[in-house]
């Protein structure tokens, strides 16, 4: 490991280059709840930084990992053990903005949040919107194809990255995509979003600019079942409107909420959709007059449209600050991210309800209806014993009937080491021999952020192999 | 589907040269070598998950069709079979509003090289479950494996869509519009279809000036080119009608091909591992190569 990071020290300012216990410990772990261990920190501030980082991972055989903010929730930035850990925070600059055609150069260690924020004057935004929007990177974003309550209309991160500048396992720089609409040969770039830190590094990143909207509406609706909700939202999109976003919150996540920030959220109601609907003031009002008269049809008495912007963020606020409210149940929470057709909503959350109860666990249902992106909270007091195992067991549950009823493992958080695993459930050794392929064809090495995403062949269908603690 | 997705894998085999050809539209198959075709029609249609399923076989008619009955539609460009169109990756001139093609395509049961069927993606709109393998194979011209079905992700067609014309700056359009559909230029003229409520299209139409016309003209050949839209401007310089552009988007419609860069020797190699990985015989679509297969016509 010395020789490592002499050879890094020669390449890189030696006071960016760090593995003293007390730096390296910080970097053991992203915001799921597993921990590895990095051998050393690079605090890389150029694309030759982290060029020289992976040239010397390569050349001595060393795994490394690059890192954004680490909020990840599925472990995929947790090192694996030794490894050269490339964080890439420190880079993080605006490039260019070209407004007219919608296009932004930025470096990966940019803020999905102060992205929106630097360019808003110019009238557009980036689209992707994850709830840790405030801390997350780009550079991140882009290794979890991110999504966040807004992709339902406009798509997740993939649909809004042009271009890539990357630094593949063997340390080659290389363009994958860019500006130009058709470039030749595989669309690389789309193979490299997404990849979970396993394809390279990206160290510039091209990213595609939406137009902000003239108009919005934003809609509380309360319902007697998850059932009613969860139809409305299926009439909605069999309608052909296709809201901005649609987000349900389940009665114990209505009290939480209301609890602690006093919305005036209808906390008798079995669950609530949030929906908003942007555009042009015809479309918009349209929608808003359709989805109403929807709703009635179903019986809802009560649809609350926010006034003014203050109401617009108070009902966001509400939606964004379901987590925080969590700590009024229970001190501990394990999130949970699967995705199943809408017209199933209804049937996985009461089985979600079903699986939680006779574990003996409570549960908070807050998500992207829209999307039937489901995100089950199981909250829980650590200190319990015996817990963990049951949030476990019940998490493994929700996670195969999502599957079972066509739905797939993960719909914005990605696989890292959590859902490795679980794989199987959705993929064939065949079909995961194919990720497999590309995978080695990036990287024939192995180096670049290993054991993630794919399952070891040897544990391939065995589905106790779940690492310690994982939050299946 | 007139045949199983197993009885394509059978057609396809493990051994020997082979090609897939839809119908023909696009280039065919590779010329003298054993020809396959993949199954045609379409299992599913659902309005309310906004997916249509089908096999790769399937005209685009069929689709667009069979979409319109359930007023949605897809953004892949009418003509020949929706694997030839997938495969090909070329998108359609409603790019700028909705997208790239490479976004529709959500799952995939594709043949491989060893002959057997290999599922890529899932069947939900939201999905990062692994390695994002339905966009590598979406313009690969089937050189990595061939389509078998597919699970497209539709839209609903919007209450009004309507095309106009312009003779002033394009770009002042490409800034001024809310979220146009299309905006294409021949270097004199202007074609914009604007898409939404019909109060709205009609109010954007009237501050921006436009006339309402019957659509775009034909383009003035079947080459794209394919250049970073903020080089559009530079056209102006040509005689106007020798090229349709899509404002925004970068591609030109062209009577002769783009000549293009040679491709980067990394990205070369990277191409090459891949075929080699997923094709190491070389026997799909033998001689094709995607780095060079020029402009997808």
């Amino acid at each position: 490991m010395n020789d490592v990071v002499a050879a890094l020290c020669e390449r890189i300012d030696p006071s960016r280059v760090r593995s003293g216990a007390t730096e390296t410990r910080l970097y053991r772990r992203d915001a799921s709840n597993m921990t590895g261990r990095a051998g050393i920190v690079v605090f890389a501030e150029s694309t030759a930084d982290v060029q020289a980082a992976v040239q010397v991972a390569a050349r001595s055989g060393t795994p490394f990992l690059a890192r954004g903010s680490g909020t990840g929730l599925a472990g995929g930035a947790v090192p694996p053990d030794g490894a050269i850990v490339i964080s890439t925070s420190k880079m993080n600059r605006v490039l260019s903005v070209d407004a007219l055609n919608r296009q932004a150069w930025v470096e990966p260690g940019v803020l999905n949040l102060d992205l929106s924020k630097q360019i808003a004057h110019l009238g557009v935004h980036f689209a992707p919107d994850p709830s840790s929007q405030q801390t997350c990177s780009i550079g991140g974003n882009v290794a979890n194809n991110s999504g966040g309550p807004h992709c339902l209309a406009d798509g997740v991160t993939s649909a809004h990255i042009l271009g890539l500048e990357v630094v593949l396992p063997d340390g080659s720089v290389v363009m994958l995509g860019g500006e130009e609409p058709e470039p030749d040969g595989l669309d690389l770039r789309g193979a490299f979003v997404g990849s979970e830190g396993m394809f390279g590094v990206a160290t510039k990143v091209c990213v595609r600019l939406m137009q902000n909207h003239p108009d919005v509406a934003t809609m509380l609706m309360e319902f007697d079942s998850v059932a009613d909700g969860a139809q409305l939202v299926s009439d909605i999109i069999a309608a052909g409107i296709v809201p901005a976003a649609v987000e349900m919150m389940d009665q114990l996540c209505l009290q939480a909420v209301e609890a602690w920030l006093h919305a005036g959220l209808p906390t008798e109601a079995a669950a609530a959709l949030l929906i908003e609907c942007v555009g042009p003031s015809g479309q918009v009002g349209a929608d808003v007059d359709q989805i109403r008269a929807l709703a009635a049809e179903l019986g809802v008495a009560n649809v609350r449209v926010a006034a003014d912007d203050a109401e617009r963020a108070e009902l966001w606020k509400a939606r964004k600050g379901a987590f925080g409210a969590v700590a009024n149940v229970k001190p501990n929470y394990y999130l949970h991210d699967t995705v199943v057709p809408r017209a199933r909503l209804a049937e996985v959350i009461e089985k979600v309800y079903e699986i939680t109860q006779r574990h003996g666990i409570d549960v908070i249902n807050v998500f992207h209806a829209g999307d039937g992106n489901l995100h089950p909270l199981l909250v829980y007091d650590a200190r319990e014993e015996g817990v963990l195992e049951k949030v476990h067991a019940a998490g493994r549950e929700i996670v195969a009937f999502s599957v079972e009823v066509g739905g797939v493992l993960s719909g914005e958080h990605g696989i890292g080491l959590e859902k490795r695993d679980l794989m199987p459930l959705m993929f064939s050794e065949i079909d995961l021999s194919a990720q497999e392929s590309l995978r080695v064809a990036f990287d024939p090495q192995l180096i670049a952020n290993p054991n993630k995403v794919l399952p070891n062949p040897a544990t391939c269908g065995d589905l106790h192999a779940v690492p310690d603690g994982a939050w299946v | 589907m007139d045949q199983t997705i197993d009885d394509f894998a059978a057609a396809v085999g493990t051994t020997g040269l082979v090609t897939v050809e839809g119908a023909g539209t696009r280039g065919g198959g590779v010329d003298d070598v054993r020809t396959v075709a993949a199954p045609a029609g379409i299992t599913r249609i659902d309005a309310a998950e906004m997916v249509l399923e089908c096999g790769a076989g399937t005209p685009m008619a069929d689709v667009h069709a069979a979409l319109a009955e359930v007023r949605q539609t897809v953004s892949i460009p009418s003509g020949g079979t929706i694997g030839g169109a997938l495969a090909v990756g070329a998108s359609d001139i409603t790019r700028l509003a909705h997208g790239p093609m490479r976004d529709v395509l959500l799952q995939t049961h594709f043949i491989g090289a060893a002959g057997k069927v290999t599922k890529a993606g899932g069947p939900t709109v939201k999905n990062v479950s692994g390695f994002d393998l339905c966009r590598l194979f979406v313009g690969a011209h089937g050189t990595l494996g061939f389509f078998g079905d597919v699970i497209v992700r539709t839209r609903p067609l919007p209450r009004s869509s309507r095309w106009f014309s312009a003779t002033g700056d394009p770009f002042d359009l490409l800034a001024s519009l809310y979220r146009p559909v299309a905006i294409l230029w021949d270097g004199a003229t202007t074609w914009i279809r604007l898409d939404g409520d019909p109060g709205d299209v009609e109010a954007a139409a009237a501050r921006a000036g436009l006339i309402e016309t019957v659509g775009p003209p034909e383009p003035p050949g079947r080459h794209r080119w394919s250049l970073p839209p903020n080089t559009l401007a530079d056209l102006s310089a040509e005689e106007p009608g020798t090229f349709l552009a899509e404002i925004g988007v970068g591609i030109v419609h062209r009577s002769t091909p783009q000549t293009r860069r040679a491709p980067e020797s990394a990205v070369r190699r990277l191409h090459d591992r891949i075929k080699a990985e997923f094709d190491p015989a070389g026997r799909l679509n033998p001689g094709v190569d995607p780095l060079s297969a020029g402009s997808p016509g």
